[in-house]
């Protein structure tokens, strides 16, 4: 692995849904380990950008590149980009009917070893690692055997795609408002797991609204998105300098740019 | 009316000749069903509770009543329709009882023919007392030629530890038709668990026409599976029907997933205050299989509580038909009652209806009804393959997962696992 080639990198990406584009040429670069956090105001595209990434089949990529260790992510299907390592915790974790989380995780988990050429794991040896993972993060089994998602709580639900993080150790993790509907206990919760799933070989991207995710995730860098651009970019402050002043006058700032 | 007359006219027969040593009760019994059945004739598609399914290939096909199996089957003939291994066991084909292939015990798991005889009061009382007739043709019909079937009887308080297994075979003859009548009595505070399963010997036309009683005492407990895997040339048309007394809990399920045309009329009564009920049920159709659940929970008592759960999974050209009724009666107060009915189309030439009836007389209860029908949804298959799940495998773990959910209810874990073995088998054809 060359150690100055970026991760990924985005480059006047394009992207429309539904016929409206919504992504006007995004430039981004994250290298290994780096945090990278994504704000912006409502509506500025921050989700969208954190879907193309994965492979989300509803948009339509008009222009620019993605390339994600090397290879045109763009390219890639959504289980292909998984495969690579590309992780997306989901805004809206959707409810699996009739599977269990441990099941699901374990074909998960064994689909991205038979790319990798590494044996699958049967039940137990999965329990195992999965054993481990909780250890890791400090959480405990109690939503293994429930279906995916189903009938949990807004916070269960963001602490499982935290797991599923965990279980699956990809080297680019997007977290899609991941802080959403969480009180500050729950934050805090996730906030910690993340930190302790931090490490030179895993970068993150973060999209969210607040700065307050921010307060307990410190980003190396703070981009802000804003009618389909990054019309900002800076350190930590940036993140608190949003929360002063709001979103307001950056979009002034990017109309007359 | 030609095959009504035709029916009738085998029923007289029958009842001269083979049936004419019956006490007289069951001689009055079978009498009152031939004159329903006359009286009725075949449903049609204009009548509701027919309004999505035609049994006009019952009604103008030709059947004879089954004879006595030519040869009977042995064990290992059978063995692969026995989801369990251990358990009293009840063997019939073509709706006769088969000693070699059973494990009765004393006259409490029994053929009801040989019961008939020796606990005449304990049948009489029963027989024939939930399963109604009056604009049932198919029920008439069954109680015209009750003679055999399976007999379950657990005495107060006891506790059968092993499922009794109760299975209906066709064996690879001709057009033939049986009625199995199956009787299952689970006194005060006794506890039972059960699996009747109805299957075939070969892949041929035959018709069965089947009614299952069940009656739970006060504070009994009954764990009851029933597994319906025609071939696929058959007319399966069944009635079940319990009735619970105070404080009892009935757990039914159902898969279905065999047979060309199955209906199957599924009849709760809460008749004791404090019930509790779970229906549980999924039907597998691919090809032209055309499956018709028809329920009805009858909350006769305050304080009973019902869960309904139907899961379909269509592919192909097949058609699934969900009726959920629910009765909610004067002064049954307290009611709790859930119903959900999801439908998976895995075709676009695959067809669910699904109709919810909610008839509620009593004001103080709490009932609530949902139903889908659709394809896999888009945002689950993207949330899996954003996992690393290829779509195909994602498709087929969705997929199980709509049958995996309803046989997650089941606690018998070995019978679980031979039903999901079952149902992987068919989504990998599929």
């Amino acid at each position: 692995m060359a150690k100055d080639r970026a991760l990924l990198e985005v480059k006047g990406l394009r992207v429309a849904v539904a016929g409206n584009e919504i992504l006007k040429g995004v430039d981004l670069t994250i290298r290994d380990g780096e945090v990278h956090a994504i704000m912006g105001p409502n509506g500025s595209g921050k989700s969208t950008l954190a879907q193309v990434l994965a492979g989300h089949p509803a948009y339509e990529v008009l222009g620019g590149s993605a390339t994600y260790d090397g290879k045109d992510l763009l390219d890639l299907d959504p289980e292909e980009r998984a495969r690579e390592g590309v992780f997306l915790a989901f805004q809206y974790p959707v409810e699996i009917r009739g599977i269990t989380n441990s099941y699901f995780l374990r074909s998960a988990l064994n689909a991205i070893r038979r790319t990798k050429g590494e044996p699958e794991l049967d039940p137990l040896d999965f329990l195992q690692v999965l054993e481990r993972k909780l250890k890791t993060i400090g959480w405990d089994d109690a939503m293994m055997n429930r279906p995916v998602n189903e009938g949990f709580s807004g916070g269960e639900k963001k602490r499982n795609e935290i797991l599923q993080l965990a279980v699956l150790e990809p080297r680019l993790a997007i977290l899609d408002e991941t802080d959403s509907g969480l009180d500050i206990d729950a934050l805090k919760t996730v906030a910690q797991a993340v930190n302790q799933l931090r490490g030179p070989n895993r970068s993150f991207l973060i999209v969210t609204h607040y700065q307050r995710l921010l307060n307990y995730i410190k980003p190396d860098v703070v981009h802000v998105l804003a009618d389909g651009r990054i019309v900002k970019t800076g350190g930590p402050e940036l993140a608190l300098e949003l929360e002063a002043k709001g979103y307001d006058w950056l979009r002034d700032g990017a109309m007359v740019s | 009316m030609a095959h009504v007359d035709q029916l009738v006219g085998s029923y007289r027969a029958w009842a001269s000749n083979g049936a004419s040593g019956a006490p007289d009760w069951l001689k009055d019994l079978r009498e009152g069903g031939i004159a329903r059945f006359h009286d009725l004739g075949f449903p049609n598609m204009k009548q509701e509770a027919w309004r999505f399914t035609s049994v006009a290939p019952i009604a103008e096909g030709s059947f004879e009543l089954a004879q006595p199996p030519a040869r009977v089957p042995t064990l290992d003939d059978i063995r692969p329709f026995l989801l369990l291994e251990a358990g009293y066991r009840l063997v019939f084909v073509d709706g006769f009882y088969q000693p070699s292939l059973s494990t009765p015990f004393f006259d409490d798991v029994q053929s009801l023919a040989h019961v008939v005889s020796h606990r005449q009061d304990l049948v009489r009382a029963h027989l024939g007392k939930y399963a109604a007739t009056q604009d049932r043709p198919f029920s008439a019909l069954n109680t015209a030629f009750v003679s055999d079937g399976a007999f379950v009887h657990v005495p107060a308080k006891a506790s059968i530890p092993e499922p009794i297994q109760l299975l209906f075979l066709a064996s690879d003859a001709k057009p033939v038709v049986a009625h199995p009548r199956n009787l299952v009595v689970v006194e005060r505070e006794a506890r039972a668990s059960i699996v009747e399963t109805y299957a075939a010997l070969g892949d041929h036309t035959y018709w069965t026409n089947a009614v299952t009683e069940i009656v739970l005492a006060d504070g009994a407990r009954l764990d009851h599976h029933r597994v319906q895997r025609e071939s696929s040339r058959a007319y399966h048309v069944a009635s079940t029907q319990s009735h619970q007394g105070r404080d009892s809990k009935l757990n039914l399920h159902f898969v279905a997933f065999g047979g060309a045309l199955a209906r199957h009329d599924i009849g709760a009564v809460m008749a004791g205050p404090g019930g509790t009920l779970i229906l549980n049920g999924l039907y597998l159709l691919a090809g032209q299989q055309h499956a018709d659940h028809h329920t009805t929970i009858d909350h006769a008592a305050d304080h009973c509580e019902s869960h309904e759960y139907f899961n379909g999974v269509l592919d192909d050209k097949s058609r699934g038909v969900f009726t959920g009724r629910i009765v909610v009666r004067p002064g049954a107060q307290k009611t709790d009652s859930k119903q959900t009915n999801n439908n998976l189309l895995l075709s676009a030439n695959a067809h669910a209806d699904s109709q919810p009836q909610l008839e509620i007389y009593a004001d103080d209860v709490k009932c609530t009804h949902g139903s889908t029908v659709g394809p896999l949804d888009p945002r689950a298959l993207f949330y899996l393959r954003s996992r690393g799940v290829g779509e195909g495998e994602a498709r087929r773990l969705l997929t199980y997962g709509f049958a995996a959910e309803i046989l997650g209810r089941m606690d018998i874990a070995p019978l679980r696992a031979q039903l999901d073995a079952i149902v992987r088998g068919r989504l990998a054809e599929q």
